[in-house]
């Protein structure tokens, strides 16, 4: 599945990375601690968190994740939107809660 | 120049976490054993007992910093100290402005208690100290900074509560004064891993809970004087003035 498809299903915000929303999605990962997401994230995968700082771009980046869900409608903060745009990475928003949209995602992917 | 031996991460029974017997008096009757010359005081998004320990420390002949333990909203906890009075009003009030209310439950947590030099309580302060501002770790720099004071991130290679647990890396254009290291490594361990970070002092402090941990470590302070000018030029290795890591000290 595509970025963009999974924001039309799950009816995202796109904040930034607006040129990345053709990426291939396999996977999903749930964390808010970067150095977890570092250790333990991979390729492709769509990463749900409610941390909005600049460096979770470089850590998207750093593991080539399709994209970043900011849940509990929380908004990027600016740099990171920046960043964001730079590197082609989409930023999306939900009110969702990340247990609320982990199950989405896992439904979306496995079914 | 002079040297001063500083342990600038003291919690006071304030902290929910801080052990009862942390009181004014007892800090710096401890800090005085130790032969430490300079602390800080830094409770969990408080300065509230910090200007009670200045005093005391005055009377003992100790100088003492006051400040708070800061969490960011991303869980990342640094060090803020402010030279006088004024300053650190108002970063309390920002403190106030930005911190969720959510009750402590003392049970569960602690106490917080604020006392007076008898260790009579005057207050059990009511929101729980040890959650996230709403405030980045940016935004809580430039606070720090717009009120003249010194910001350091606490224990940075910590698996928990640091900026390198919570972020991944130290974003390398952070406006920091410092970086501070635990009792658990040493300066050499932190630039092995992270080179970049070799551009900033690194002090090395307790982050004391118990009288008995007051002064395991600390760092030493090459300058002038005991005073907030002498300990920023350190901080930023100005005119001769410098910090060393108390593990990163040649052994005699």
């Amino acid at each position: 599945m595509k970025v963009k498809e999974l924001v039309e299903k799950l009816g995202l915000q796109v904040f930034a990375g607006h040129q990345g929303l053709e990426k291939e999605i396999t996977g999903g990962y749930c964390a808010d601690l970067l150095s977890d997401v570092m250790g333990n994230s991979q390729q492709g995968m769509v990463w749900i968190t409610l941390q909005s700082h600049k460096n979770v771009i470089a850590v998207a980046s750093l593991k080539e994740l399709s994209a970043v869900i900011l849940v509990n409608g929380v908004k990027p903060n600016a740099d990171a939107a920046e960043q964001a745009d730079a590197e082609g990475i989409p930023i999306l928003g939900t009110s969702a809660r990340a247990f609320e949209m982990a199950g989405k995602l896992w439904h979306l992917l496995t079914t | 120049m002079n040297q001063y031996k500083a342990d600038l991460h003291i919690h006071t029974l304030l902290s929910p976490c801080g052990d009862l017997e942390m009181s004014p008096r007892n800090i710096i009757s401890a800090a005085k054993q130790r032969g430490l010359h300079i602390l800080g005081i830094t409770d969990h998004n408080s300065t509230f007992q910090a200007p009670l320990v200045k005093e005391l420390g005055q009377e003992a002949g100790l100088f003492v910093l006051c400040g708070a333990e800061v969490t960011t909203r991303e869980e990342i906890h640094c060090l803020a100290f402010f030279e006088d009075d004024h300053t650190l009003q108002l970063f309390q009030e920002y403190i106030e402005d930005h911190i969720p209310h959510i009750p402590n439950v003392p049970e569960k947590f602690g106490y917080q208690v604020v006392v007076d030099r008898e260790e009579t309580i005057l207050q059990h302060y009511p929101w729980l100290l040890i959650n996230g501002l709403d405030q980045s770790l940016e935004e809580v720099a430039a606070k720090v900074h717009s009120l003249q004071g010194i910001f350091i991130p606490a224990h940075v290679s910590r698996p928990k509560f640091s900026i390198i647990s919570q972020l991944g890396f130290i974003p390398p254009d952070l406006d920091a004064d410092a970086l501070e290291i635990s009792r658990h490594t040493t300066r050499e361990e932190l630039f092995e891993q992270f080179s970049y970070l070799m551009r900033w002092s690194i002090i090395q402090s307790s982050d004391a809970h118990f009288p008995e941990d007051i002064g395991l470590v600390y760092s030493l302070f090459e300058m002038e004087k005991p005073t907030f000018e002498e300990i920023k030029k350190a901080l930023a290795g100005q005119d001769g003035r410098r910090v060393i890591p108390s593990k990163s000290l040649q052994k005699p």
